[in-house]
C-alpha cells in the first residue's frame, strides 16, 4: 500500500489532542535553574538613549543579571541582511522597543527589576504613516520597477490612448500573524560546551546564524532546535531572530538556561506583521472591459528595519497582474520606512497586497461600464501562450479558465446572482453581493538561491528509519507529507518511519520553511536520500531474492523480487554486514529559475498555483456588519500527498484571508503604539465568520510534473481566495446604491462597510452628474 | 474565619495536592505548567483565546458537571478545596476522550497549540448532553488560527453522548462544597468568607482589600498590567449574593452568579435574554463571570448595562451600614466609577416585573461573538391600551464615559402610536458625545447609536405586522 495521496491525519494529531505535543515553552519545567527575561521597553516610537544605567535591576531580588551592548561579545545586531536591527539600540526607532533586558530567577523578579532600569530618553519626531512617510522621502529602498509595454506602447501611451480610464488609490491594512504561540527560545549551554537553542523559528539555520553573529564565534558552536511551531505564518522566518539571540547571550553570560518568551501583548507590540499598502493607480481599458494599461505605484509600510520587505515588496509587483494580462503596465514600489515594528513575511508575502489591487480595479472597471464584474474578470485572463510582465511563459494558464468554468457551474453561481438580485429588489434593510475571483501564485522563492534543500535519511539495522530534513513543522503537515513520501520509497509502514525534529547539527545551511515551499523542496530531498539509500540496497536484495537488480520491488516493509520475498529488516542486516552506508544525504534545487533584478526578468517561479472561489455575503444596512452565507473554493493542488493536510490549508488558509479582509485591523495610535495589541482588541476570525455553506474541491487531473508526487504547493494560494468574499461584500454595497463604483479600503470593518454603503445611498439620492454619463458612454 | 493560612489543598487529576508559599496572583495556569502539565496553553493570558482551558468540577441544578475555564484568569487561592482537570486526565488508560479521538482524526488540528483548549471545551459540552445539535457559540471562547473551524464542527457535531468512563462516573456524586478561605503568601492574601457578614467586616477591616468575583477582569490587569492586588477578598463563598429568585413583582439575581448559573435558574428568562447572553461571551468566560462584576467594573462598555438599563434594573447594595436600593441609572456617576462606598458590596440585581412589552439588546462590533462592543443598545418599550407607547428606555453603551440612558429622547418617544424618529436621533446627535478608539470613530458610534433606534423601529414594526396577518 501507499500512503501519498491518502488523507491521512496529521502526523502528530493524538499528540496534539492529548496535550503531549511539545513546544519550546513547555520545556521549561525540565530546567532547574532556568533564567527568565524581560525587556525594558521604550517609551517613545522615537528617541535617542541619552542614559541608561541597568544596574538599578539588579538590587531587585531575584534578578541574575541584566544584559546591555556591554555584555556582546560579537556584534549587538539581529537584522538578517542589512544589519540594521541593534538589539541595544542607542536610538530607539519603534515604540516598545527593547533597549535592555534583565534576567530573573521568576518571570516577576525580571518585570520588576526591568521597572528599575532607568533610561534618559531625547524624544524626536517618528513617522506614523505611509504619507507621511512618501512625504518626508523616508524609504528603506525602492523604487523597484516593473515595466512592460504594448503596441500602444509603454503604460502612459496605452492609458491615454484607451477610450476609458480612471484614477484612484487603495489602503490595505496590515495583518498581526497572531500565531497561538508566541516568540519563544531557550538557550543553554549542552553537555560539550556548544551553545543548544531551541527556538520557535521557521528558519534554524538563519537563527544560528544570528546567534553566531551575537556571540562572535563559529556557527559551528550553535546548533538550534525547533520540536514544532504553535504556528508561524511568515512571523517566525527572520523574527524569532532576536529572542534567539537575547536568551543565548545570557545563556552566554551567566551559564545558566535562559528562555525569552513574549507574552502575546509584547509579542504584538514588538514584532512585525503584514505590510500595510498604499497603492496609486491610473487604468486605461476599452468598452468591453479589457485592460489596456496600468500605472500603479505601491508603497509598503517596512516599519522600522528593512527585515523581509524587498522581496515582500517584488512579489507584491510579480503578483500585481493576478490572473490578468496587463498589456502595458509600469509598476514601481517603495518600502516606506516609519517607526513602527518591522513588517515581515506573511502568508503571501506581498503577493496578496498586488493581487488584491488589480482585483480592487477590475471591479472598479465593471461599475465604470455597468457590467458584470465577473465577465470583465473573464475578459482579462491570461491564455495559453501568454507571457507575465517579468517575461516568465505563464505555464498551465488554460486552467485559469477551466478553473473558473467548473467553479461557477459547481456553485450554481449565475442562478444565484439572479436570486440575489431578486432578494435584494424586495428587501428593505440588508443587501446581499456574490463574487467570483481567481488566484494564480507563483511558486519558488523568487531569491533563487534559497530554493534548495537538504535531508538525512538514517535507516537502522531493524528496517527503522529517522527522516532528518531542513523544514520546519508549524502546523501546515510538512512533516506529515514527509513521512508518507519516506514510507512510500522505501516501500515500509509510516511508523517505520519517524521524522525527527528540525535541528541545524543534522542538515546545515537550510532555507526558511516559507514560500510554501516546504515540501517541494524537502520532500524531494528526502525521497534523494531515500532513493540512495534503496539504491544500495538493491544489489544486496537481488543477491538474497536470486533475481535481477531491476525486479527487486520495495512493498509493505518487505523486499520482493523473481516470486520471493524477504523482510526489509533482513536486507538491511545483511547489507550492513557488507559494509553498506545505510544513511544518505539528500539533495534538491529546483531547476531552470532565475532573475535578474536589474531587468525585472526572467523565470522566478518553478510554477503557477491556481485556484478560484466564489462567495455570497449579507450585509446589515443599518450597522455595516456582514454575514458569509456561502463559499465555494476551488484548488489546484496537483495530485495532493496528503488531502486532508491540504483540505486543512485551503480552509485554514481561506478564513486567515477572510480575518485580514474583514474583521482583524491593526491600529497603531497617535504615539506610535500599537492599539490593537492583545486579544480583546485585535479579533480573529471566529465561529462567524466561517462561511455558514463551505464547499471546498480540489481540480482534478491535475498532476504537476516536475515536482514531488506531482503536488503543487498550498501553504499560500487559498488565502488569496478571500478575495472573493471582500468583491462579494463591494458587490452588496453598491446595491444600496446605483451599482456605482464602490471605494472600500481594507479591512471591510463595519464602519467602512457603513461608511461605503452611506456614500452608496448618496449617489442613489444625487442626480446621475454629465461627468458621470460621460463615462458610461 | 480563624487567621490566615499559608496553605492551600485542592485535586488535581484526581490526586490531592498542597501547596504553600506561592504569590496570591499567580494563575493557574503557570501553576498547573510548572508541574509539568504543559497540554494547557498561554495564548493571550486574557481570557480571548481559550488555549488555557481546564475543568472544574462544579454544582450544577442537576448535580456535578465539568465546567471549562480559562485558567489564565484564575488565581491560584481560588482553586483552595476545589477538583480540576487538565486535558492530561482525559486521556484515561491510554484512550482517548471522544473528543480527542475526534478531533485528531477529522482534521481537527494543525499546529496544535490550540487544540487542548478545544478539547476540554467540547469534553464539557459533551458532557452537559449537548451533543448532535451543535452550536458553535459553545466553542465560541476557542480560538483557532490555523483550521477554519470546519473540521472541528465536524468534530464536535460527531459527538455521541457520553461513555460510561471513570471521568463520567465522577459526575455521579457531588462537586466540591465551596469553603472558606484565608490564604496569606509573602505576596500577599486572598480570603474567600463564605458569609456576607463575615465578608462585609474583612472589607471594613483591610482598607487595602479588593473584593474580586470570577476574576475576568481583575485577572486581565493582573496579568497585562501587571496590577498587584495585596489582600483580595474573593465573592464566591458568599451565598447571600448567590440567591435567584423569580417573584410576581420582580426577578432577583444574585450579583455573586456566574452567567452560566443564570441561565441554568432563570428558567423563564425571555429570548432576548438567552440572545444577550450569547452575545456577552462565550461559556469560558460566562462559567466565571458575574452579572455583578460586568457591573461593578463600570466599564462604559459592559454588556449587561445597556440591557439592565433598558428593563429598569435596580441594585441591592450591601454595606456595613445595611442595604441599600438603588436604580442602575444612577450607579455610574462616571468613567469608571460607581455609586458603591468603600467596604460595600452589590448583592443582587432587580429586574421588575412585568417586563417590557418589546426589548432588544444589540451589540455592534467588529467581530460578532466573542468582541467587546463598538456599541451596545439596549431598547425598550411599554404599550397602553390604545398601542399607544407608555414607556420608554433608551440605553445605550459605548458612546459615552458610562452606560446611560438617554432621557430626552425616551420622552420624545412616549405617546406615540410611531414616534418621529428623526426628532429623536437629533436628540441623540445633540446629547452623546462618544469617543473615537480602535473599536470606532465617534461618527461611527453615533450613526451606530441612531442606526439602532431606526432598526429596532423597523423590527419591532415588521414583528407587529406579521402577529397581525
Amino acid at each position: 500500500m501507499t500512503f501519498s495521496g491518502q488523507p491521512l491525519s496529521h502526523e502528530s494529531a493524538r499528540e496534539h489532542a492529548t496535550g503531549e505535543a511539545l513546544y519550546t515553552d513547555d520545556l521549561v519545567p525540565r530546567f532547574s535553574n532556568l533564567l527568565h527575561a524581560w525587556p525594558v521597553l521604550a517609551p517613545h516610537a522615537h528617541a535617542l538613549v541619552v542614559r541608561l544605567d541597568a544596574n538599578a535591576a539588579l538590587r531587585e531580588p531575584g534578578v541574575a543579571a541584566t544584559l546591555t551592548l556591554a555584555d556582546v561579545p560579537g556584534e549587538g545586531d539581529s537584522g538578517s541582511n542589512r544589519h540594521d536591527e541593534p538589539l541595544f539600540p542607542s536610538e530607539v526607532t519603534y515604540h516598545s522597543q527593547p533597549v535592555a533586558w534583565v534576567l530573573g530567577d521568576t518571570l516577576e523578579a525580571a518585570r520588576l527589576g526591568a521597572a528599575r532600569v532607568a533610561v534618559e530618553y531625547r524624544a524626536l519626531t517618528p513617522i506614523l504613516t505611509i504619507e507621511d512617510a512618501i512625504a518626508a522621502e523616508s524609504f528603506h529602498s525602492g523604487p523597484f520597477r516593473m515595466r512592460r509595454s504594448s503596441s500602444d506602447g509603454a503604460a502612459d501611451s496605452a492609458i491615454a490612448r484607451s477610450p476609458h480610464r480612471i484614477a484612484g488609490q487603495l489602503a490595505i491594512g496590515g495583518q498581526e500573524h497572531f500565531y497561538l504561540e508566541t516568540q519563544c527560545s531557550i538557550a543553554r549551554f549542552d553537555e560539550t560546551g556548544g551553545l543548544l537553542v531551541d527556538s520557535s523559528t521557521q528558519h534554524p539555520s538563519e537563527t544560528q546564524e544570528i546567534v553566531a553573529r551575537v556571540l562572535g564565534i563559529a556557527r559551528h558552536q550553535v546548533s538550534v532546535q525547533c520540536v514544532r511551531m504553535g504556528g508561524a505564518f511568515g512571523g517566525k522566518e527572520v523574527q524569532a531572530n532576536p529572542w534567539a539571540a537575547i536568551a543565548a547571550l545570557g545563556a552566554w553570560k551567566t551559564k545558566r538556561p535562559v528562555r525569552v518568551r513574549l507574552p502575546r501583548h509584547l509579542d504584538m507590540a514588538l514584532t512585525g506583521k503584514r505590510h500595510p499598502f498604499l497603492a496609486k493607480f491610473t487604468v486605461g481599458f476599452d468598452g468591453d472591459g479589457g485592460l489596456r494599461g496600468v500605472d500603479l505605484k505601491l508603497y509598503s509600510d517596512g516599519g522600522w528595519s528593512l527585515d523581509l520587505s524587498d522581496p515582500v515588496l517584488w512579489r507584491a509587483l510579480f503578483h500585481c497582474d493576478n490572473a490578468y494580462l496587463i498589456p502595458a503596465l509600469d509598476a514601481a514600489g517603495w518600502v516606506c520606512k516609519t517607526h513602527k515594528t518591522s513588517q515581515t513575511a506573511f502568508r503571501g508575502f506581498g503577493g496578496p497586497q498586488g493581487m488584491m489591487v488589480i482585483e480592487d480595479i477590475l471591479d472598479r472597471i465593471a461599475r465604470t461600464l455597468g457590467l458584470e464584474p465577473a465577465r470583465v474578470r473573464e475578459r482579462n485572463f491570461y491564455r495559453e501562450g501568454d507571457v507575465t510582465h517579468y517575461g516568465q511563459p505563464v505555464k498551465d494558464a488554460a486552467r485559469i479558465g477551466r478553473i473558473w468554468t467548473e467553479l461557477k457551474q459547481s456553485s450554481d453561481f449565475e442562478a444565484r446572482r439572479q436570486a440575489i438580485a431578486g432578494f435584494n429588489a424586495v428587501t428593505p434593510h440588508a443587501r446581499r453581493g456574490i463574487a467570483i475571483t481567481p488566484v494564480k501564485f507563483g511558486i519558488s522563492f523568487t531569491a533563487t538561491f534559497f530554493n534548495q534543500a537538504g535531508a538525512l535519511v538514517l535507516m537502522y539495522r531493524d528496517g527503522s528509519v529517522q527522516v532528518n530534513h531542513g523544514g520546519t513543522e508549524m502546523g501546515q503537515g510538512l512533516h506529515t507529507k514527509i513521512r508518507q513520501l519516506a514510507a512510500d520509497q522505501l516501500g515500509i509502514a509510516l511508523d517505520a518511519v519517524r521524522v525527527m525534529p528540525t535541528r541545524t547539527d543534522k542538515v546545515p545551511n537550510t532555507s526558511a520553511t516559507a514560500a510554501s515551499a516546504g515540501t517541494d523542496l524537502n520532500g524531494a530531498a528526502v525521497v534523494d536520500a531515500c532513493r540512495q539509500i534503496q539504491a544500495r540496497l538493491v544489489p544486496i536484495a537481488a543477491g538474497l531474492l536470486a533475481c535481477d537488480d531491476a525486479a527487486v520491488r520495495f512493498e509493505n516493509g518487505m523486499v520482493l523480487g523473481n516470486a520471493n520475498s524477504l523482510p526489509l529488516a533482513k536486507v538491511v542486516d545483511h547489507a550492513y554486514r557488507a559494509r553498506v552506508p545505510l544513511f544518505a544525504h539528500g539533495c534538491y534545487r529546483t531547476p531552470e529559475i532565475h532573475f535578474d533584478p536589474k531587468t525585472a526578468t526572467g523565470k522566478p517561479f518553478h510554477y503557477f498555483a491556481y485556484g478560484a472561489a466564489a462567495s455570497e455575503v449579507e450585509i446589515d444596512g443599518f450597522t455595516g456588519e456582514h454575514r458569509i452565507l456561502r463559499a465555494d473554493l476551488l484548488e489546484d493542488v496537483g495530485n495532493s500527498v496528503s488531502p486532508l493536510v491540504d483540505l486543512g490549508q485551503v480552509e485554514g488558509g481561506f478564513l486567515q484571508g477572510i480575518g485580514w479582509l474583514t474583521v482583524e485591523e491593526l491600529l497603531w495610535d497617535a504615539q506610535g503604539r500599537v492599539a490593537t495589541a492583545g486579544a480583546s482588541t485585535y479579533k480573529l476570525p471566529s465561529w462567524p465568520e466561517m462561511p455558514e455553506v463551505f464547499n471546498v474541491a480540489f481540480l482534478e487531473r491535475a498532476a504537476e510534473p516536475g515536482v514531488v508526487f506531482g503536488s503543487k504547493a498550498v501553504g499560500e494560494p487559498p488565502l488569496m481566495l478571500a478575495f472573493s468574499v471582500r468583491e462579494a461584500i463591494r458587490d452588496a454595497i453598491a446595491a444600496f446604491g446605483e451599482q456605482g463604483v464602490v471605494e472600500l479600503d481594507s479591512p471591510a470593518t463595519p464602519e467602512r462597510i457603513y461608511r461605503a454603503i452611506e456614500a452608496a445611498r448618496a449617489s442613489r439620492k444625487a442626480p446621475v452628474s454629465p461627468a458621470a454619463g460621460a463615462v458610461r458612454g | 474565619m480563624t487567621s490566615a493560612s499559608a496553605g492551600l489543598e485542592f485535586v488535581l487529576n484526581g490526586e490531592p495536592v498542597q501547596e504553600s508559599g506561592i504569590a496570591p496572583q499567580t494563575t493557574l495556569l503557570d501553576y498547573i505548567r510548572g508541574r509539568g502539565l504543559t497540554g494547557a496553553k498561554e495564548g493571550c493570558a486574557e481570557g480571548e483565546c481559550g488555549a488555557c482551558a481546564v475543568l472544574f468540577v462544579k454544582a450544577g441544578l442537576n448535580g456535578a458537571a465539568y465546567q471549562s475555564v480559562n485558567s489564565c484568569l484564575v488565581p491560584l487561592p481560588a482553586v483552595a478545596g476545589q477538583e480540576l482537570y487538565t486535558v492530561e486526565a482525559l486521556t484515561e488508560c491510554g484512550e482517548l476522550a471522544d473528543p480527542q479521538r475526534a478531533m485528531a482524526e477529522r482534521g481537527g488540528s494543525q499546529c496544535g497549540y490550540c487544540t487542548p483548549g478545544f478539547i476540554v471545551s467540547m469534553f464539557a459540552q459533551q458532557q452537559a448532553g449537548h451533543v448532535g445539535r451543535f452550536d458553535p457559540a459553545a466553542l465560541g471562547g476557542n480560538l483557532c488560527r490555523c483550521t477554519g473551524y470546519r473540521p472541528i464542527r465536524e468534530a464536535m457535531q460527531s459527538l455521541g453522548p457520553p461513555r460510561d468512563t471513570p471521568l463520567r462516573r465522577r459526575l455521579g456524586s457531588a462537586a466540591p462544597a465551596v469553603l472558606p478561605v484565608d490564604y496569606e503568601s509573602p505576596a500577599g492574601r486572598f480570603s474567600r468568607p463564605c458569609n456576607l457578614s463575615e465578608c462585609l467586616k474583612l472589607a471594613a477591616g483591610d482598607p487595602a482589600s479588593r473584593f474580586v468575583a470570577g476574576n475576568t477582569d481583575l485577572g486581565v490587569m493582573t496579568n497585562l498590567r501587571h496590577a498587584r492586588f495585596p489582600h483580595l477578598i474573593s465573592l464566591e463563598g458568599v451565598p447571600e449574593l448567590r440567591e435567584f429568585h423569580d417573584g410576581p413583582r420582580c426577578v432577583e439575581i444574585g450579583a455573586g452568579l456566574t452567567l452560566t448559573e443564570i441561565e441554568e435558574r432563570w428558567g423563564e428568562a425571555p429570548d432576548f435574554f438567552h440572545d444577550w447572553l450569547r452575545l456577552f461571551a462565550s461559556p469560558l468566560i460566562r462559567n466565571r463571570a458575574t452579572l455583578g462584576g460586568n457591573l461593578a467594573t463600570a466599564s462604559p462598555i459592559g454588556d449587561s448595562a445597556p440591557l439592565l438599563l433598558a428593563l429598569d434594573a435596580e441594585l441591592c447594595i450591601a454595606g456595613p451600614e445595611g442595604e441599600r436600593a438603588v436604580p442602575l441609572h444612577s450607579f455610574f456617576p462616571d468613567y469608571r466609577r460607581t455609586s458603591l462606598d468603600r467596604g460595600e458590596v452589590l448583592r443582587s440585581v432587580r429586574i421588575p416585573k412585568p417586563l417590557p412589552a418589546v426589548t432588544h439588546f444589540y451589540k455592534v462590533a467588529k467581530r460578532r461573538v466573542d468582541d467587546i462592543s463598538t456599541v451596545a443598545a439596549g431598547i425598550s418599550l411599554r404599550f397602553d391600551d390604545s398601542g399607544s407607547i407608555a414607556a420608554a428606555r433608551l440605553a445605550f453603551g459605548g458612546v459615552g464615559p458610562v452606560p446611560l440612558r438617554v432621557f430626552e429622547a425616551e420622552d420624545a418617544i412616549v405617546g406615540a402610536h410611531a414616534p418621529d424618529l428623526s426628532r429623536v436621533k437629533e436628540i441623540l446627535r445633540r446629547t452623546l458625545h462618544p469617543m473615537s478608539d480602535h473599536r470606532g470613530s465617534s461618527a461611527y458610534r453615533l450613526a451606530m447609536a441612531q442606526s439602532l433606534l431606526d432598526k429596532f423601529f423597523w423590527s419591532t414594526e415588521s414583528d407587529r405586522r406579521s402577529n397581525q396577518r
